[in-house]
């Protein structure tokens, strides 16, 4: 599904990432996990076109897709949320995932302001589906609340609503647990699994642990740039190296 | 949607009546002003308000609709209903153009840039005096007719600047109210958000950055139809601001904000004829006290006065 292939990225001779390699299957959960300042965000705004990378490439269902911008990367079936959520605050939760129907719509900027009658219709199907991203996640009795005045929870919520309305084929989550109570994140891991359900392949950086151990399929593990491990759960947690770059070397 | 066919209805009454009340008064002339400051201000306020995207150069898409039409009907003989619309398409072409390498600049430098934009073509307004007279200006440029009716009188000119108006006002909240408009007010509150989901931000800013333009220029054609002489004092950074003024005063992001800002700047000069030289003072104090203690605009800010004030009228009846 997502192949990326000896990506390095180098901020002013800092290398934040060296040749770092891995495939995600499609319809899995993956997991990247590793200390901080290993380089995950980093990793994970080159996939999504917010950064082009110094090397390497990244394949999306086979295309060649470095160096995309995040629009192009959205049509083709690619989204993400982010850490400190990026919400549209002064629009209400409804319309924040009516954006999210964009590429799903076609209404041309003139057709919109003369109000042609393919523009109505149009309209009315982007409001109604959207609704169903809203119900889907659990917020659909905030709909009209406006996403500024939301708790960090239900952001997050609406964030992955948003994204779920592009009608993805893979989506990237980062940190989704990051400022989340116990039962917020119990929540999301429901979410995450029943996102997966519906076919989509799911990506999460992601620190809280249990979190990932519990839902993921397979983890890929960074450190200092360069991949440390990759597999299952229980392979991951048996991993020397791992547990060494986590707790610190042992004599 | 109901609601909002209902409340332009409303407006457009309005609109429609206020001769009966003026019976054709100087003010009438104010309020043909009115009418063109409305569509500007409307205009910059898709720019500003909704995309988020700042123009400080907005009276040269102005005066170039106004420069346009005025030459090629009074110097060329042309008829002004085919000049004012290829004044626009220019002036929109143009603002296209430009709009790609000027757009990838965000704030201040976005302000800097557009500036030095409106500044080049005030320049070009009066440099070029074989074309456009010059400083001293450009006179004889014909009213606008339908067959035998000539738009020669402020009454006539008010029905025919307000048509244009309401076009504009329709046009806007339609937008405003659509997909296209959704993405603007998204690039607007996060650029990056927007672009994840499928909004092609570069783009987008351009195409409205174009729109802006072409209703600027409509603007400034029937300026020029209706007043039959420009000179370039009239589109100059000075007026850019003022523009500003107006979305700011009457709130950003607000296309009945925009009549009201417009109306208030338009008018309050007409009542500060004896400070009229401190009239930029009087602007720059408004605007302070309205980003201070209105920062959502006349639109905005009023009702929430009032809800306030009731309020308080409540509690004191309490006590």
């Amino acid at each position: 599904m997502l192949e990326v292939s000896g990506i390095s990225q180098v901020f002013g001779g800092v290398t934040a990432l060296d040749r770092v390699s891995f495939g995600i299957t499609k319809g899995d959960i993956t997991g990247v996990i590793g200390p901080n300042g290993a380089g995950k965000t980093t990793l994970f705004n080159i996939i999504t076109g917010i950064y082009t990378q110094t090397a390497g490439k990244v394949r999306l269902a086979g295309t060649d897709v470095s160096g995309l911008p995040p629009e192009r990367l959205a049509r083709l079936g690619l989204v993400r949320t982010f850490q400190n959520i990026e919400l549209f605050s002064g629009m209400t939760v409804h319309e924040n995932v009516m954006v999210g129907m964009h590429t799903k719509s076609t209404s041309g900027l003139l057709a919109c302001a003369l109000k042609m009658p393919w523009c109505i219709a149009e309209e009315r199907r982007i409001r109604e589906n959207s609704m169903k991203w809203l119900e889907f996640t659990g917020i659909s009795d905030l709909a009209e609340v406006t996403a500024g005045n939301l708790p960090f929870g239900k952001g997050r919520m609406l964030e992955i609503a948003r994204a779920l309305a592009v009608e993805p084929q893979i989506i990237l989550m980062d940190e989704p647990a990051a400022g989340l109570n116990n039962q917020e994140t119990l929540g999301l891991s429901q979410l995450i699994q029943r996102i997966r359900e519906t076919g989509i392949t799911v990506v999460l950086v992601e620190h809280d642990m249990e979190l990932v151990m519990d839902i993921c399929d397979r983890i890929v593990v960074l450190n200092l740039g360069k991949k440390l491990a990759e597999g299952t759960p229980s392979e991951i947690q048996d991993n020397h190296e791992v547990i060494a770059a986590y707790l610190g070397e042992d004599e | 949607m109901k609601k909002e066919l209902l409340k332009f209805a409303a407006f457009a009454l309005l609109v429609m009546l206020m001769p009966l009340a003026f019976k054709g008064g100087y003010l009438m002339n104010v309020l043909v002003f009115v009418g063109i400051n409305t569509m500007l201000s409307i205009a910059l306020n898709l720019l500003l308000g909704y995309a988020g995207q700042i123009s400080l150069g907005h009276a040269g898409f102005f005066g170039l609709g106004a420069y346009l039409s005025g030459i090629l009907t009074a110097s060329y003989g042309w008829n002004a209903w085919l000049a004012m619309p290829l004044a626009a398409v220019t002036v929109g072409i143009l603002a296209y153009l430009i709009g790609f390498p000027i757009l990838k600049l965000k704030g201040h430098y976005l302000a800097m840039a557009t500036l030095g934009l409106g500044i080049i073509i005030y320049i070009v307004f009066n440099e070029t005096v074989d074309l456009t007279g010059g400083p001293s200006g450009l006179s004889g440029i014909p009213n606008l007719a339908i067959g035998g009716l000539r738009f020669d009188s402020d009454v006539k000119n008010y029905y025919l600047v307000w048509g244009f108006t309401l076009a504009t006002v329709l046009f806007a909240l339609n937008l405003a109210n659509s997909r296209v408009g959704r993405a603007l007010r998204a690039v607007h509150d996060s650029e990056v958000a927007a672009r994840v989901v499928g909004v092609n931000s570069r783009l987008l800013k351009v195409q409205i950055f174009a729109v802006s333009a072409i209703f600027s220029s409509l603007a400034g054609s029937l300026y020029a139809h209706t007043m039959t002489f420009i000179s370039p004092a009239s589109f100059g950074f000075n007026f850019s601001v003022e523009l500003l003024t107006m979305v700011v005063i009457g709130g950003l992001g607000s296309i009945y904000g925009s009549f009201l800002g417009a109306a208030l700047l338009t008018l309050l000069p007409e009542f500060l004829r004896a400070a009229h030289d401190y009239d930029i003072i009087i602007y720059g104090a408004l605007l302070m006290v309205m980003v201070m203690f209105m920062p959502g605009g006349l639109v905005r800010g009023v009702p929430e006065l009032y809800r306030k004030l009731i309020k308080l009228k409540g509690g004191a009846d309490h006590a």
